[in-house]
């Protein structure tokens, strides 16, 4: 059970309760949603107590976070996207803060579940749906129909887009969920071997330095991807976001 | 671990078996003592259920995690949206006015400083110039002056020299003059030791200014 990878993704109840045949019971999976929160929220109204017109380390920190999300939004969906700025920063931190929390043995990553991946990322799907429609009204079909279109190539250009705009949840969840918990697994199972050859003899001690230097790098190649996943989450939105603000391309 | 897995498997469907029952009783009876009873009896086997399926895809608890991620992430939102944001906002906006205030004043100095700089530059203009008017007029006052006193030495030197040449007439006359007197002494003494005779002074004169007039 030690060695096996898997184990790290079990979800089980700390608090049972049950809704009729619904199970909503606060899981550890529940406990580290909450722990984000709790810390990231903490973090950024902490670092910004003394309001200091020259920031001391903790505020550049929390002043580098928002000026970063508020430059990509800006830059991809332009200054029309800022009202969503809250929303985007929301999911960044969320999903940086959740990967970044996985990076600790014996914590849940909450993000190596697909029901969370997808549900983050429908509801990106479902704001710029919404969005689109209040804004643009029916123009926001337009996003479909690229212009400067020959029209008889209309028809097979509305299918790739309307393909491409359905297959967007899908890549976007299965992207975070399955990097987060293929690096996971990864790092597990080479942290496996490290344990089993350094108990298997003298000559198994000194094979198993291979898998440790292999664990090493994938730690950090690990921290590459918990940021690079939650940017990439983000950007995307964002790009999306632009789609619903700006449908005719 | 494949016979594992068939086995597990295989005890999946009898697995809700003993749900049922017990999930009906929940909403019948509300006693609490049976609820946890229930649910022991359901971890139980959802941990069975866990050697089996692989815990993403396992939807024992995609209600929980959808309740409780949209309880935190909605919670996180309002705090961000209301609290954490509009904070570092405030700051950044504080920090950016500040430093185009700064610039601003900077700007103003600057404007300032030129004005003081055009303002020595034109009064030095003026001095120079007041400064080369008081020369050309001292310069055109003592030239004038120069040449006042010139005027004035020449006409003197002028009176002086009409003067001199007055007097020069007037002795050049006497010596004319007294060249007859001479002339007729002469004559009177050389035509006496001529001719031992003394002619009269007014045949002498005549004499004399008969070759003064030859």
């Amino acid at each position: 059970m030690e060695l096996d990878p898997i184990h790290q993704f079990e979800i089980y109840p700390l608090i049972p309760l049950r809704i009729g045949s619904l199970d909503l019971s606060f899981t550890n999976s529940a406990l580290f949603m909450v722990l984000i929160v709790v810390l990231t929220s903490g973090f950024l109204i902490y670092a910004t107590t003394r309001r200091g017109l020259v920031p001391s380390r903790l505020q550049s920190v929390a002043e580098i976070s928002y000026e970063f999300i508020a430059s990509t939004l800006r830059t991809s969906a332009g200054h029309e996207g800022m009202k969503f700025f809250p929303f985007v920063f929301t999911t960044f931190m969320f999903i940086l803060i959740a990967n970044l929390l996985g990076m600790f043995p014996y914590f849940f990553t909450v993000t190596s579940h697909i029901i969370i991946t997808a549900t983050l990322s429908l509801a990106v799907m479902a704001i710029v749906v919404g969005y689109g429609f209040k804004k643009n009204g029916l123009g926001f079909f337009r996003l479909f129909l690229p212009h400067g279109i020959p029209m008889w190539l209309a028809p097979l250009i509305v299918f790739i887009e309307v393909l491409s705009f359905l297959s967007r949840p899908l890549s976007l969840s299965l992207r975070l969920f399955a990097n987060i918990l293929a690096g996971h697994i990864t790092l597990k199972v080479f942290a496996g071997f490290v344990v089993m050859l350094g108990t298997a003899g003298f000559l198994g001690f000194l094979g198993a330095a291979l898998p440790l230097a292999m664990t090493i790098g994938l730690t950090a190649l690990e921290f590459l991807v918990a940021f690079l996943q939650a940017y990439v989450f983000a950007i995307l939105t964002c790009l999306y976001l632009n789609d619903a603000i700006h449908p005719g391309h | 671990m494949e016979g594992q897995l068939i086995i597990a498997q295989a005890e999946v469907p009898e697995a809700p078996a003993p749900i049922e029952p017990g999930a009906p009783a929940a909403p019948l009876v509300d006693t609490p003592p049976l609820e946890p009873g229930g649910e022991e009896l359901h971890t139980e086997v959802g941990a069975e259920e866990h050697g089996a399926t692989f815990p993403p895809f396992d939807p024992t608890f995609f209600a929980s995690q959808l309740l409780w991620l949209a309880i935190t992430f909605v919670a996180f939102y309002l705090i961000m949206q209301r609290v954490a944001l509009p904070r570092i906002g405030a700051i950044l906006e504080v920090r950016r006015d500040r430093i185009a205030g700064d610039l601003d004043r900077a700007e103003q100095l600057k404007r300032e400083s030129d004005a003081a700089i055009a303002a020595y530059e034109k009064s030095l203009a003026d001095a120079r110039s007041k400064a080369f008017a008081i020369a050309e007029d001292s310069r055109k006052k003592a030239s004038a002056a120069a040449e006042e006193q010139r005027r004035e030495n020449e006409t003197a030197l002028a009176s002086r020299l009409a003067a001199a040449e007055g007097q020069i007439a007037a002795i050049k006359e006497k010596a004319l003059a007294e060249v007859g007197t001479i002339a007729g002494d002469v004559a009177g003494t050389v035509v006496e030791s001529l001719i031992g005779k003394r002619a009269t002074a007014d045949e002498i004169r005549a004499a004399v200014t008969a070759a003064g007039d030859r």
